[in-house]
């Protein structure tokens, strides 16, 4: 009994080494993508609170929980606060399988990427069920543009996935940043290049971000889904949102980049020893990619999109499944150790 | 079955993508627009009404708060009808000003407009960089007239004052010191004229920045290529001038068909499109910014070699000077007389309609030979364009009435009026 106790709030312990550690990301996160996008125009970004602006994001927060929930009167309540959760949850959830480095990960499943898949599709829910409780027209078009967009991005997504694991042979997020062992040449954005321009961008579809972001499509339909949404509740979808970006960042870099191998050789003393700190430094550089595109790009119509999802990405993913299949069948592409 | 029925949305007063007070009611079907019906009001200052009831020369100010973004255009017109029915004009030099600001104008109007269009399509980048330029002719603006925007510059028989010999300069502030108070004030070292030399060297190379976020952006393209289309017959139609007129390929401009100010000496070309879609009408848009870029610099030369007076002489119509009016008893009593009762303006009416950035901005005026108007009728060319609306948009989608409201470049202070 005792010993049961203890493994619940060891796994607790677990838990919020990783939400918490999380949460903070996401705010450090905000704060840097509104300093880079500033430099990027030729404007500042947040330099007023704390030294280089760098309390602003815990001040939005602050703010944020401090100011009233307003529900429209004729809002579903119970589904009106269930949506932000919703879409919270699974985003907080995925981590769970997320290999931090060799042996560190909270749950070790053999299942992982199944679950991510899973884990991520979930969240759309959250998305259109906000958009419908809102009893909102701008709100109900960005529920319906979300719900069309995810559904046919999580397909191009899904095949850009089995050609990973057609390469690596395991569902196991762990032993697929394994099979990439052997330096930067072995890693799968080579034989899966077009895969892992696909997947990036697929996920950049699935976060709603731009210029993907039909969904809030501020300059068409204000704020789209989260249009009737303030305070905490506001705070939640904003939190799901910056987890799942960070998570398709951590996400590429595993299953394209080698995860938190190093790409020096082993020789190289410290910086040639895989750890934690390149997988962060490789998630990094792609969640940067997220705010240069949001800082240049204009935003795409919602049929555009539905048609670059479903004319291009699909083909490519599909012939690439065979390309990989093909690959894996003649040895040209075998799994590293 | 339950019959299916079309969705009513309303766009606006208060939208991002509404351009001030547009309220736009849009009936849909799912994401296809079926009507547009565009709403106009709610910025309705009467202005006719006011310059109806004001001496002549009390009426400038209100011409810059019609179209607020290009506010020089809209007193150009306004002073050209009152020069008009005084049969005075005014001297050469002021006509080269009034050129010259005019075309600064228009640079400041497409900024603003290239700027709105792109963020409404959601590239924010240009944006700020547009306004980052706006900035510094704003900052002539304020040179000349000592107002950023609500300039009052333009006066019947020419204007306020000659361009000012030094150009004004940033101070040290903590946000501005050092290096980069250097380099702000770089260009600021000489007269004006040197200073808009700079800025018209530097500025193509700025639209080419623009240009390359926007022009080649396959984004873009698809955002605006064969959106919205005005054909040629259509834009006659509805009464469209300007950038619409031209983007639907007719070369019709005012500054070229029925020079004005000193439109006939200066060299500059007539930028048209083909398609009339949102595409061509922002190529034109653009061309039209390095064409005004090359106005200002013709302007600037002539300026430099021909000083003059920029106002008449005559105080049945002008102010006289400060100076004059310390000895002089009948300078006192013109000045009592010009800012009590105005000056009347001989019977009769005329129509003076200048090249707005936007179209052709109008001005009908009727006098009675009385200190006030009697009828003031302004034209403005977001209204023509605006009740184009619902013909156009039809059967486009909700992303592209955006699209279509950023190239109609609407302003509601002129619109309502």
């Amino acid at each position: 009994m005792l010993a049961e106790l203890l493994l619940v709030l060891w796994t607790l312990a677990k838990v919020l080494a990783i939400v918490l550690p999380l949460v903070i990301a996401v705010a450090m996160f905000v704060y840097w993508e509104r300093k880079v996008i500033g430099w990027m125009h030729v404007r500042m970004g947040p330099n007023q609170i704390g030294p280089l602006g760098l309390m602003q994001a815990f001040a939005d927060v602050v703010k944020l929980l401090l100011k009233e929930i307003v529900v429209p009167t004729n809002a579903n309540r119970f589904l009106f606060f269930l949506a932000p959760m919703l879409a919270l949850v699974p985003a907080l959830a995925a981590w769970a399988v997320i290999p931090f480095s060799d042996g560190l990960v909270l749950a070790n499943i053999n299942a992982g990427v199944l679950y991510l898949l899973a884990m991520t599709s979930m969240g759309v829910y959250g998305i259109i069920l906000a958009g419908w409780a809102s009893n909102s027209r701008y709100a109900l078009l960005g529920a319906m543009r979300s719900a069309a967009q995810v559904v046919s991005y999580e397909l191009a997504m899904g095949l850009a996935l089995v050609c990973v694991l057609v390469l690596a042979g395991s569902l196991n997020l762990s032993d697929i940043v394994t099979a990439q062992s052997g330096g930067l040449l072995h890693w799968f954005w080579l034989p899966l290049l077009p895969m892992a321009v696909v997947y990036f961008i697929s996920g950049v579809a699935e976060t709603n971000r731009a210029p993907f972001d039909v969904a809030e499509g501020e300059s068409e339909i204000v704020a789209g889904f989260h249009v009737e949404y303030s305070g905490s509740a506001f705070a939640l979808f904003f939190l799901a949102e910056y987890a799942n970006m960070i998570l398709v960042a951590f996400l590429t870099s595993i299953l394209f980049l080698g995860g938190w191998l190093s790409p020096f050789p082993a020789t190289w003393g410290l910086i040639g020893h895989g750890s934690f700190f390149w997988l962060l430094a490789k998630a990094f550089v792609v969640a940067f990619l997220f705010l240069w595109f949001r800082a240049s790009f204009p935003r795409y119509r919602y049929d555009q999109i539905m048609r670059l999802g479903w004319k291009v990405f699909i083909p490519i993913a599909l012939v690439w499944v065979l390309v990989a299949g093909l690959l894996k069948y003649f040895h040209i592409v075998a799994p590293g150790a | 079955m339950e019959e299916i029925r079309n969705y009513t949305m309303n766009f606006g007063p208060q939208h991002p993508a509404a351009h001030g007070v547009l309220r736009l009611v849009l009936e849909m079907d799912g994401e296809v627009v079926v009507r547009a019906d565009p709403h106009i009001g709610l910025l309705h200052r009467g202005t006719e009404k006011l310059a109806e009831s004001k001496p002549f020369n009390q009426s400038v100010g209100y011409m810059d708060r019609l179209d607020y973004v290009s506010m020089m255009c809209s007193e150009h017109a306004y002073v050209r009808a009152v020069e008009k029915l005084l049969g005075i004009e005014a001297p050469v030099r002021a006509q080269y000003i009034r050129t010259m600001f005019d075309e600064i104008t228009r640079i400041l109007n497409h900024l603003m407009w290239i700027g709105s269009n792109a963020l409404d399509l959601g590239a924010m980048a240009v944006f700020l960089y547009a306004f980052r330029e706006r900035e510094e002719l704003m900052d002539c603006y304020e040179a000349v007239s000592g107002a950023r925007m609500h300039a009052t510059y333009y006066r019947p028989g020419g204007v306020y004052r000659d361009l000012p010999a030094q150009m004004p300069q940033y101070r040290a502030s903590p946000w501005h010191k050092g290096a980069d108070l250097a380099r702000l004030n770089q260009w600021r070292q000489g007269s004006m004229l040197d200073f808009l030399d700079a800025f018209t060297a530097d500025f193509p190379r700025k639209v080419d920045e623009y240009e390359e976020l926007l022009t080649g952006n396959r984004i873009w393209k698809q955002r605006t290529v064969g959106i919205g289309v005005v054909s040629p017959e259509q834009a006659h139609a509805w009464g469209m001038t300007g950038p619409m007129l031209r983007g639907s390929g007719i070369a019709w401009d005012l500054r070229k068909k029925q020079p004005y100010a000193a439109y006939a000496d200066v060299d500059f070309d007539i930028p048209v499109g083909t398609n009339g879609d949102c595409y061509d009408r922002y190529l034109v848009r653009v061309a039209e910014m390095r064409q005004s870029n090359r106005i200002i610099r013709q302007c600037v030369e002539w300026l430099r070699r021909n000083p003059g007076p920029v106002i008449l002489d005559d105080h049945k119509v002008i102010p006289p000077h400060r100076e004059e009016m310390k000895e002089d008893m009948e300078a006192l009593i013109h000045h009592f007389k010009l800012f009590t009762e105005g000056y009347a303006v001989p019977a009769g009416e005329c129509y003076s309609a200048v090249e707005a950035p936007k179209g052709e901005f109008g001005v009908y005026m009727i006098s009675d030979g009385a200190n006030k108007p009697f009828r003031v009728k302004l034209r403005a060319p977001g209204f023509a364009h605006l009740s184009s609306m619902d013909e156009i948009v039809r059967g486009h989608m909700l992303a592209d009435v955006v699209a279509m409201i950023g190239t109609y470049d609407v302003v509601f202070g002129e619109i309502d009026r």
